[in-house]
């Protein structure tokens, strides 16, 4: 790991009209890091991702990508800067097919300034098939497939346009024990490759094993960044559950942990 | 996982895996077909009803005339309506466009001059373009439902169209001009219409070579080559029967054949156009986009406003094409131009499969949408059908086709 955080995320909040989604929340990720981000349901975890994707833009708080002020003011922005994000809706276009999506805003054109419809397909072939070697009907409005197919479609254009920052969050909602394992072997090797990643999760076993580091929300706001290899899962858990760090707890837990 | 989406499916579902597999093979869109087959059979009723006037070279001859100009609007709304709004006005800014138009040519402008009607021309596309960027501004960057600016839009271009001359009929057009409606000499002859029909023929070949080689080369899905070759021969069979009819009315008192409407070759060239911008460019694809999800097309970069804002515009221009051609086949300018066209032109997108929620929807569709419709009115004209008779009766059919179209579409 190199001393220049890849993204450095300070303060930021986020109100929606009356709820605060996030509250002043700072987090940071390596290159060749991933940085878990963990929270109950409505703890404020997308909205914060959203804020660096571009999708949102936060009240307060600024953004450093490389150790610069990054100005993102909208998805494009964020791509720009090489973040690249797996939205937990997905954000398919339902009655385009996979090259469709997975091209949407950057599509690829013939010389005549026209899409490329085949190279589009030959490439999405490619790429999906490192996730799903059993996707063949690639031509298909992405409505009539499956949900598993529909992530992987998300999941393929995230890492498509060599992304240096990727944020997944929930990655694997809809997928089969055989392809979340393939997901979790995709994130090692972008991993290898000096990618940063978020990974966004509400369950603690998705995340724990792949993470460099985990930073827990509650009510939108931060309760800590740990190691993983300085805490156990129940610690953790008893972050995510009680709001508390482990130190904390100690003092009150009646059972504690040593 | 293919084998499990194959066995999920109930076995006495032969209707559809043969949809299914004609898709597959031919690799157009049966919805399409059904159209198709749906159009002749109401030609071949109309037929026996009017003891065959109905496909007469003269009757078929007016029915692409009359077709054009809905037509034309139609392949814009369907840009509209995919894009999840909905225009009210296009009736009313065709009147307003072809009004400003006939005043220039006849009351500004000096009378045959070589400039006049081509200026006017640009003059009345400019202000189609001016009142679509009007109309998006307020829908895309003001957040105004387009419903509510439309209509007010349909208002407020139909009291103009009023305004420009205090209701005064403006006429006659310039002769030239008056060939863009297809009237006596608005066709282009038998000769020409040969040398277009084959120089078609000659590029649907081509087109379907290149794809095919492209396809290879990219080791995409190639369908079969008699399936190629049966689509060709269709579309062979289709141009050259139309340039066959075409050429089959005479002028008036002679034995000249017509040719082809000019009317009709400009609404063959809107049709290519905007078959190509929805298919192949980047703005048609965001616009599909923008209909199957709105948040997801914003989240992939795509600027939705100013894409919104264009759709219109396209609108616009192509009401003023409409504009053109009603007025050059009038003769004049008139108040009721385009009046109730509004409702014609989205029942011919909506019978043409476009769907109103949004993100489905086809150019080529929507004019047989706007052919069906035509078919029908033309036809109970020649049956001597009240009109409030032919309207009771198109209303019903648009019932008909959209719950056609979604047990259509539940059946998939
Ligand atoms: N666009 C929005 N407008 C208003 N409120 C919002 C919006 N997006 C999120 N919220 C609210 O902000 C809070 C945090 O939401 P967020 O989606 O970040 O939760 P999360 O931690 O991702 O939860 P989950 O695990 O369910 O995905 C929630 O209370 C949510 O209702
Ligand atoms: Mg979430």
């Amino acid at each position: 790991m190199t001393d220049i955080p890849l993204i450095e995320m300070r303060n930021i909040s986020k109100r929606f009209g009356g709820l605060q989604a996030v509250d002043d929340v700072s987090i940071d990720l390596y290159p060749g890091e991933v940085v878990g981000v963990l929270g109950h349901n409505g703890a404020g975890k997308s909205v914060l991702m959203k804020t660096l994707s571009g999708a949102i833009p936060p009240d307060s708080g600024d953004i450093r990508v490389n150790g610069e002020t990054a100005d993102i003011g909208n998805p494009r922005d964020a791509q720009g800067y090489g973040i690249e994000t797996i939205y937990q809706t997905l954000a398919l276009a339902d009655n385009l097919d996979a090259p469709g999506n997975l091209f949407l805003g950057r599509e690829i054109l013939t010389r005549f300034g026209t899409l490329d419809a085949d190279a589009m397909e030959a490439e999405t072939r490619k790429v999906v098939h490192r996730l799903n070697p059993n996707f063949t009907n690639l031509k298909d409005p992405v409505r009539n497939m499956s949900g598993g197919q529909r992530q992987s479609v998300a999941i393929a254009r995230a890492i498509y346009f060599n992304a240096r920052i990727l944020i997944m969050d929930e990655p694997t909602a809809a997928l089969g024990p055989q392809e979340t394992a393939m997901v979790a072997e995709l994130i090692k090797q972008l991993k290898s490759e000096g990618i940063g990643i978020f990974l966004i999760s509400h369950d603690i076993h998705d995340v724990f094993d792949l993470a460099d580091r985990v930073t827990v929300l509650k009510n939108g706001r931060k309760v800590g960044t740990r190691k993983t290899s300085e805490v156990t899962k129940d610690q953790v858990l008893g972050m995510i559950i009680l709001g508390k760090l482990p130190e904390e707890e100690n003092e009150n837990d009646v059972k504690g942990f040593h | 996982m293919n084998e499990q989406t194959t066995a999920a499916r109930p076995k006495n579902q032969g209707f559809k895996n043969a949809v299914l597999a004609l898709e597959s093979t031919f690799g157009i869109d049966t919805r399409m077909l059904a159209m198709v087959g749906a159009l002749l059979i109401i030609w071949i009723i109309l037929a026996v009803m009017t003891d065959g006037i109905f496909l007469t070279p003269r009757n078929l001859y007016n029915l692409a005339v009359q077709s054009t100009v809905v037509g034309i609007m139609a392949t814009g709304m369907v840009l509209v309506i995919v894009a999840r709004h909905i225009d009210l006005s296009v009736g009313s800014v065709l009147g307003t466009t072809g009004m400003v138009i006939a005043a220039f040519q006849v009351e500004v402008f000096p009378i045959g001059a070589f400039w006049n009607w081509p200026l006017t021309i640009v003059i009345g596309l400019a202000l189609g373009a001016l009142i679509g960027c009007w109309q998006g501004y307020w829908i895309a960057y003001r957040g105004v439902p387009a419903f509510v600016v439309t209509l007010a839009g349909f208002l407020m271009f139909r009291g103009g169209a009023w305004l420009i001359t205090e209701g005064r009929t403006v006429a006659p057009m310039d002769v030239t001009y008056q060939v863009l409606g297809g009237g006596i000499n608005g066709s282009i002859g038998f000769f020409w219409s040969w040398v277009l029909g084959i120089l078609a023929l000659i590029a649907v070949i081509a087109v379907s070579m290149y794809s095919r080689a492209k396809h290879r080369k990219y080791g995409c899905r190639v369908k079969p080559m008699w399936a190629e070759v049966v689509l060709i021969l269709i579309a062979a069979a289709v141009i050259l029967g139309f340039v066959e009819v075409m050429n089959s009315y005479y002028k008036p008192h002679t034995e000249i054949p017509r040719g082809i409407p000019v009317p009709v070759l400009i609404l063959i060239c809107v049709v290519l156009v905007m078959g190509f911008v929805s298919k192949v460019t980047k703005f048609g694809r965001y616009v599909f986009a923008m209909g199957g999800n709105p948040e997801a097309a914003e989240l992939s970069g795509i600027d939705v406003k100013k894409t919104t804002l264009m759709v219109f515009v396209v609108m616009g221009v192509l009401c003023a094409i409409a504009a053109v051609i009603t007025t050059a086949r009038l003769n004049a300018g008139t108040n009721s131009m385009g009046m109730l066209a509004e409702l014609s032109v989205i029942a011919a997108a909506v019978i043409g499969g476009t769907s109103l929620a949004g993100g489905i929807g086809s150019v080529v569709g929507a004019i047989l949408g706007a052919v069906v419709m035509q078919s029908l009115e033309n036809g109970m004209v020649l049956l001597s059908v009240s009109s409030a008779m032919r309207q009771v009766i198109i209303g019903l059919v648009l019932i008909a086709a959209v719950w056609f179209d979604s047990m259509y579409r539940r059946r998939r």
